[in-house]
């Protein structure tokens, strides 16, 4: 098991917001419907999606999600980087693709 | 008598960057409570997905919340077009959601088998042209 600090210090990321850097990570999970990720991504998971809104975030908190990796150079506006502060949940960007950047974090997991 | 604590939400339609706010509300009330946080992740799964399907196809709609001893209930209700057929609607991956949400990540059809999944008990009660109401537990 990870925590969110140990994803900030592998700096693989570009982080945006660290919102509570010592949830766990325990999983990687990929993909972009939110009702797909809503029902199947685990609680303290690291979340990689090109879906950048405030829906993302609503999701993530709601499963206990512990952090956002926006992966394809997406961002979130500052509106909702200020949300995720707020909620404790760490944001990333990178341009990696998806399966790149969820790749990396196995690597890490593992 | 038991007593039952209530919390009563009116959902606005049409607001993609408020929508959620009632299932953050009481899940911030939940941890407060103390309950455990499988528990309360349940009840905000089921509870976003069919606070944001009254967002989508209903116009808005309102949420009341009870708690007792035994189980969180949640009533939603909306004044919507209704569903036609509810056992086509429970379908994995059945969706009418229009093009400009799912460009937003909605539509993937997965919102009312969600609901079934993280709830121990699950009823709609749908008229077309009245609207529906979604009435889910789960046991405590
Ligand atoms: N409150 C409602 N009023 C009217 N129709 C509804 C309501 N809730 C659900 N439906 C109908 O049931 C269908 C399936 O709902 P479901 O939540 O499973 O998927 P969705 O909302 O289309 O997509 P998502 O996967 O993003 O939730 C909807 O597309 C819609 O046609
Ligand atoms: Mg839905």
């Amino acid at each position: 098991m990870i925590t969110t600090q140990t994803l900030i210090d592998a700096g693989l990321f570009t982080l945006k917001t660290a919102g509570d850097p010592s949830k766990n990570i325990g999983k990687v999970f990929c993909c972009d419907l939110l009702s797909i990720a809503m029902g199947r991504a685990p609680s303290e998971s690291a979340w990689v999606t090109v879906m950048g809104n405030r829906n993302t975030l609503a999701v993530a908190s709601l499963a206990d999600i512990s952090c956002i990796v926006l992966a394809e150079g997406i961002t979130f506006q500052d509106a909702e980087l200020d949300c995720a502060e707020q909620e404790g949940i760490a944001v990333f960007t990178t341009e990696l693709p998806v399966f790149d950047a969820a790749l990396k974090i196995q690597e890490l997991l593992s | 008598m038991e007593e039952l604590l209530t919390f009563n939400y009116t959902i606005p339609g049409d607001d993609f960057t408020r929508a959620g706010e009632a299932s953050s509300s009481v899940k911030n009330k939940l941890k407060k409570m103390g309950l455990d946080s499988n528990t309360i992740r349940k009840v905000s799964i089921a509870m976003y997905e069919g606070e944001i399907n009254m967002v989508i196809h209903a116009d808005g709609g309102t949420i009341t919340v009870e708690i007792s001893s035994e189980k969180i209930r949640m009533i939603l209700a909306d004044t919507g077009p209704g569903i036609a057929d509810i056992d086509k609607a429970m379908e994995n991956g059945y969706s009418t959601a229009p093009e400009e949400v799912r460009s937003l990540g909605f539509g993937a059809g997965m919102g009312l088998p969600n609901m079934k999944k993280y709830t121990d008990y699950m009823n709609i009660d749908s008229t077309v042209g009245v609207g529906t109401t979604v009435t889910m537990d789960v046991r405590l």
